[in-house]
């Protein structure tokens, strides 16, 4: 559980956060939106005090996040930046090791953590291990940088546009690889991002920021269905709405008692894609499969449309 | 297989060693430039010696002048010293501006002759190269990498040893190549004050108006700047293509 109380942050005459309240609860995925210069990086940056706030409080699971050194407060917590921000100087294994050796942990211990770590995002340890991240490509370097950020089993992790220098399609695959490291460590991430796409995606919560105060809060549906002003609105885009509202659902929670024609689409897919493969199919409702395999009811164009409208 | 240049570099170094070691070898090469009976090869002492010499000299005051620039530079660039930097620019300028000779002047009456006025010499006029450097190697890191190693939980102390000397060494390594080189040909103007140094080869040929005795003090300096400039320059490149430079 993080808690952010009353945190503001000044520089001189300008205040660039401004009284901001946020609880994010544990083995969650917060994600930080807003135009640059809306605060949110200075907000993240509060979290592991790389920015000292001017007022208020932050606490991680109840205990203030000044109670110790920010140095020692840091290696607690994962961070993560855009352009990964690997030291050039060192291997892939060096990098991802950097907060395990700073703890002190035993040599087998960082060697078993980096191997898992390169093994769960894909790197083969024995070749990627002695590399040197220039001979990288900028999606694996952006693997080995989120690796890093968890190599010390951090509780919290924070993200700055982690995906930002990447391109869409290997953008898309680090955003579920992402989902599914979250799950398998049950880290708490909060991710700040410009990319409202990303923001859909990958949030449970969503915290809109607009000039240094948090306009809204709230879960995707939620934001969807009521943004809280014309600004969270006009992020959100009118004319994206009714596809953002299906793309956050998965079609098992669309499925109607009946049969249809044709290939089968799994219920763990977005309404979304149910959607664009009726409208590409030309077809008026697809057989939804289960888990298993077996067909367990159809997904109609004439639900969907329901489920995408708008309150009354 | 090596490449032409190495193969060059290997064989004016084995040519240096054999000069050092052996020297008469050359005598015949060098008789042109003398007149009848003169001698060719430096008798007033032991060429290899004075190389050696020469040698600790230039390391003596490169290494100290190295220290103490890297640890200006170190101090300038932290928060808590930053105000420092006008006043540490303008010290090193001056040692730059001060030539050698000026200071052996000075110098001597104060320590007297040897080799203490040519190290303060050397130092002063080496420290500005390694200063300058140090400061645009530790002032250029990229911004990314210094947050990740913050962010990471690392010390100021860390960080300097750990990331920002490492990722400016490329840059201080060219430095010190720079005062080496520098140092290397002016260390010969000590021999005025009576520095055992290469110099004293070439003011003794300059003295009894004998070619040879420049021609072979000359080139053994040169060639050591050649080859210590280029040995310098390798270990530049090996520690920046390392980081992908």
């Amino acid at each position: 559980m993080i808690e952010i109380e009353n945190i503001t942050k000044r520089y001189g005459e300008s205040t660039v956060v401004d009284d901001v309240s946020l609880t994010i609860a544990p083995r969650t995925v917060t994600v930080v939106v807003g135009t640059s210069g809306s605060g949110k990086t200075t907000l993240l940056r509060m979290v592991n005090r790389l920015v000292e706030p001017t007022s208020g409080a932050i606490r991680l699971d109840g205990e203030d996040n000044r109670a110790l050194p920010g140095y020692e407060l840091r290696r607690r917590i994962g961070y993560a930046i855009q352009g990964h921000g690997l030291f050039p100087h060192r291997t892939v294994a060096e990098n991802i090791a950097t907060v395990p050796t700073l703890l002190g942990w035993a040599r087998a211990r960082i060697e078993a953590k980096v191997e898992e770590l390169l093994s769960l995002f894909q790197l083969d340890p024995a070749s990627f291990g002695p590399r040197f991240p220039h001979e990288l490509s900028g999606g694996q370097q952006q693997r080995v940088g989120v690796a890093r950020a968890l190599a010390a089993e951090p509780k919290v992790l924070l993200m700055d546009e982690p995906f930002g220098a990447l391109d869409p399609i290997i953008r898309a695959k680090a955003q579920d690889d992402l989902l599914a490291i979250q799950k398998h460590f049950q880290t708490t991430i909060i991710l700040v991002t410009h990319d409202m796409e990303e923001a859909f995606h990958l949030a449970d919560r969503i915290a809109v920021m607009d000039k240094g105060k948090v306009v809204q809060y709230a879960t995707p549906a939620e934001m969807l269905l009521k943004p809280a002003t014309p600004f969270v609105e006009s992020l959100i885009g009118a004319g994206e709405r009714p596809y953002r509202l299906l793309a956050i659902a998965p079609v098992s929670s669309a499925v109607e008692p009946g049969a249809a024609e044709g290939a089968p689409i799994s219920s763990a897919a977005s309404q979304r894609e149910a959607l664009a493969e009726l409208l590409w199919s030309g077809r008026d409702a697809l057989p939804v499969a289960g888990p298993d395999g077996a067909v367990i009811g159809k997904v109609s164009l004439e639900g969907l449309a329901k489920r995408a409208a708008g309150p009354a | 297989m090596p490449k032409l240049a190495t193969l060059i570099r290997i064989a004016v170094f084995l040519a240096l060693v054999a000069f050092l070691l052996q020297p008469h070898w050359f005598e015949p090469l060098l008789r042109p430039l003398v007149q009848d009976n003169a001698p060719v090869i430096y008798n007033q002492g032991s060429l290899l010696q004075l190389t050696l010499l020469h040698l600790r000299t230039v390391a003596l005051a490169v290494a100290a002048a190295a220290l103490v620039a890297l640890a200006l530079a170190i101090l300038v660039t932290r928060a808590s010293g930053a105000e420092f930097l006008p006043l540490s620019r303008s010290l090193v300028n001056i040692g730059q501006t001060f030539p050698p000779v000026a200071v052996l002047a000075l110098a001597v009456p104060i320590f007297g002759f040897g080799e203490k006025p040519t190290l303060i010499a050397l130092f002063l006029y080496g420290l500005l190269p390694i200063f300058e450097n140090a400061l645009t190697g530790l002032t250029t890191l990229p911004p990314s990498v210094m947050e990740a190693a913050r962010g990471a939980g690392m010390t100021s102390g860390q960080r300097l040893l750990k990331v920002e000397l490492p990722l400016a060494m490329p840059v201080i390594l060219a430095g010190i190549r720079l005062s080496v080189v520098i140092s290397l040909a002016t260390a010969t103007i000590g021999s005025t004050v009576a520095a055992k140094t290469l110099g004293e080869v070439i003011i003794a040929g300059l003295q009894s108006n004998n070619l040879a005795f420049v021609v072979q003090g000359g080139l053994i300096v040169a060639i050591l700047a050649v080859l210590l400039h280029d040995a310098l320059q390798a270990a530049e490149r090996r520690l920046a293509a390392r980081m992908g430079r």
